[in-house]
């Protein structure tokens, strides 16, 4: 049998088919995720093309109300972009710095945990007390220190460095969920005979940690990155909506809300409306999709 | 007993010194890059008033040396002057700190005012209409980013139904150093929706906690040998099973107050209330290095306090861990 045949004949699969919330909030999410990765394709305009955009244009309510184009579905910002087009290109930019960070951050989170858990002794009580120490702050407080002095020291960095800076500043604050989850389950491992079985045959710490190790304890891993890619974005976009996270030359779903937010007042709500919705969208699609995949590998509530 | 209090201490004092180390390293690379010697004397200076300014800013010091006034310059709340404004830092965050501190206590005690109740109705009136409204309710609360809520508030009763302010704080009235909005109308009007755009998260996780651990207690004996013995249902539901969901939400609510003044920044951007959350804002985005010092250390102090309250507060109600404690 192939992988995808196993795959779609196991429990998983079972599960994914036979919960409702979950085939919505994968179609929600895969939606999301196509509309991002194919903007180029699938936008009506391109929001970041000045030649296209007409000032004429600006401000237009969406589509289906009074004074609406059904050329701009759900209506144009102050300079004349199409919200929709600026939607799938700020999506596209929040899901990449969300997903980039959840790996940087799954990875040293990873290592660490496996690390410490393995190694035990010095090793292990220097990264649980850093751990501690970083869990006792809101992660919102860490982002937002390591982006501020990050910013301090480079006043004048161009685009590329800030996403750098914002994708480190977020990995920094996520890194701890895995490290102890990862720490626990090695601290288990460690003892099993497989592994003595590997040690007396000679076979190196590294190795046995990356081999024979890092499988095992990497199913929790999975649930974990699924709900950190949520709580990433949504870090994401309030360090944007803050006016320190991404470069203002790419708007992130933070950076569309914040701008709408100041034209809220004189009464154009579908500016800030329509990227504050696609944001609880996904956060919530993927957040009910991690909690599915959670209950569906957990072998105890089979 | 000693012993315990003593660890909390030194762990206390430990994660002080290494946020202000940080704070400290972020100073000290800034002069570094920034020059500041520079920046006071201009181009033109000779190296003598530059060695002379070195000298008396105390950057020909070693290293230890110069950490070691850092941190004793920062327990004395001294951190120089910001940047960005040319005044004390120590006398931006003293102006700024009623106005966060006011937000925070209010969205507490919203939280735990709304959310109790809430919590025991949902818990007690399980499996109706409202009780489950309001638990899809507390979904939201927990999955919207906070500035969403404040967005969608402001939006609502603010442009749509013009009821309530949303910018700033209003009026406020001056006692002594202290300034408050909790004595002026205008003040409380301005101070409703900031409060309950903070308070949402944690209003929803105490109702959610309330109801779980109130189903918990409703199911153990003692209920039913209360039940049993002909006490009121009120007798029952209010003097001895809430009483005992209580500990729990209330060490919740005291770890959670340190995050309300942290999440305050989010909420006093969104409307734009004049506390330090909105300083420290600011000054991230103008790298504005002592205010944000400053901040950090205060509100690692903070941080720091409330969790020692809290671990020896649980020490004095939990007497298992006092047997712990021996053990180690």
């Amino acid at each position: 049998m192939s992988a995808l045949q196993r795959f779609f004949n196991g429990d998983v699969w079972h599960s994914f088919r036979s919960s409702p919330v979950a085939m919505l909030a994968a179609g929600v999410a895969l939606v999301c995720l196509t509309c991002a990765l194919f903007a180029e394709v699938v936008a009506p305009h391109n929001p970041f093309d000045l030649a296209t955009l007409e000032l004429l244009d600006s401000l237009k309510p969406p589509a289906w109300l009074a004074g609406g184009e059904p050329k701009y579905l759900l209506g144009t910002d102050g300079q004349g972009r199409d919200i929709l087009s600026a939607l799938m290109y700020g999506t596209r930019i929040s899901l990449l710095v969300g997903i980039a960070s959840v790996l940087l951050s799954m990875l040293l989170g990873v290592s660490l945990g496996l690390l410490a858990g393995f190694v035990g002794g010095r090793v292990d009580a220097l990264v649980m007390r850093v751990c501690d120490v970083m869990l006792s702050f809101p992660s919102i407080l860490v982002a937002l220190m390591i982006s501020g002095i990050a910013r301090s020291l480079f006043p004048h960095a161009p685009d590329a460095l800030a996403f750098v800076v914002l994708v480190l500043a977020i990995a920094l604050t996520g890194w701890v969920q895995y490290a102890r989850t990862v720490r626990g389950s090695t601290l288990v491992e460690r003892n099993k005979e497989y592994v003595l079985a590997a040690r007396v045959i000679g076979v190196g710490s590294l190795r046995i940690m990356r081999r024979h190790v890092l499988p095992n304890v990497l199913g929790p891993v999975l649930v974990l990155a699924t709900i950190q890619i949520a709580s990433a974005i949504i870090t994401e976009a309030t360090l944007s909506f803050l006016g320190v996270g991404v470069p203002v030359t790419s708007p992130s779903l933070g950076t569309l809300i914040r701008n709408g937010n100041d034209t809220l007042f004189s009464g154009e709500w579908w500016i800030t409306a329509w990227p504050s919705l696609t944001l609880v969208m996904i956060t919530l699609s993927v957040n009910l999709l991690g909690d599915w995949l959670r209950d569906a590998l957990n072998p105890r509530l089979r | 007993m000693l012993a315990f209090i003593l660890r909390r201490l030194v762990q206390a004092l430990v994660v002080m010194l290494s946020v202000a180390f940080i704070a400290f390293i972020a100073f000290m690379l800034f002069q570094f890059v920034g020059d500041p010697v520079t920046n006071l004397l201009g181009q033109d200076a000779t190296e003598e008033q530059r060695l002379a300014l070195r000298k008396d800013l105390g950057l020909d010091q070693p290293f230890p040396v110069q950490f070691a006034r850092f941190a004793l310059n920062a327990v004395q709340g001294e951190f120089g002057i910001s940047l960005r404004q040319g005044r004390k830092v120590s006398t931006l965050i003293a102006e700024r700190f009623p106005a966060t501190l006011e937000l925070a206590l209010v969205a507490a005690a919203l939280a735990l005012g709304l959310g109790i109740p809430l919590g025991v109705y949902a818990a007690l009136r399980r499996g109706r209409a409202i009780a489950q409204v309001l638990m899809t309710a507390t979904l939201f609360g927990v999955s919207l980013p906070n500035f969403v809520i404040g967005i969608v508030l402001i939006w609502v009763f603010a442009v749509e139904l013009k009821w309530l302010p949303s910018f700033g704080r209003g009026e406020v009235a001056v006692l002594g150093g202290w300034t408050t909005g909790l004595l002026t109308l205008d003040g409380l009007l301005h101070l409703i929706l900031p409060a309950f755009t903070l308070s949402a998260f944690q209003l929803t996780l105490i109702m959610r906690l309330v109801r779980a651990e109130m189903l918990e207690v409703l199911r153990t004996d003692y209920i039913r040998f209360a039940r049993a013995r002909g006490l009121t249902q009120r007798s029952i539901y209010f003097s001895h099973a809430l009483r005992n969901t209580l500990v729990p939400v209330i060490t919740i609510t005291g770890l959670q107050l340190g995050s309300l003044i942290a999440f305050a920044i989010i909420t006093e951007q969104v409307f734009q209330w004049p506390g330090m959350g909105l300083l420290f804002i600011q000054a991230v985005q103008f790298a504005d290095i002592p205010v944000m010092a400053a901040y950090l250390c205060l509100i690692s102090l903070i941080f720091v306090t409330i969790n020692l309250g809290v671990d020896l507060l649980y020490f004095a109600v939990d007497p298992r861990l006092r047997i712990d404690g021996k053990s180690h």
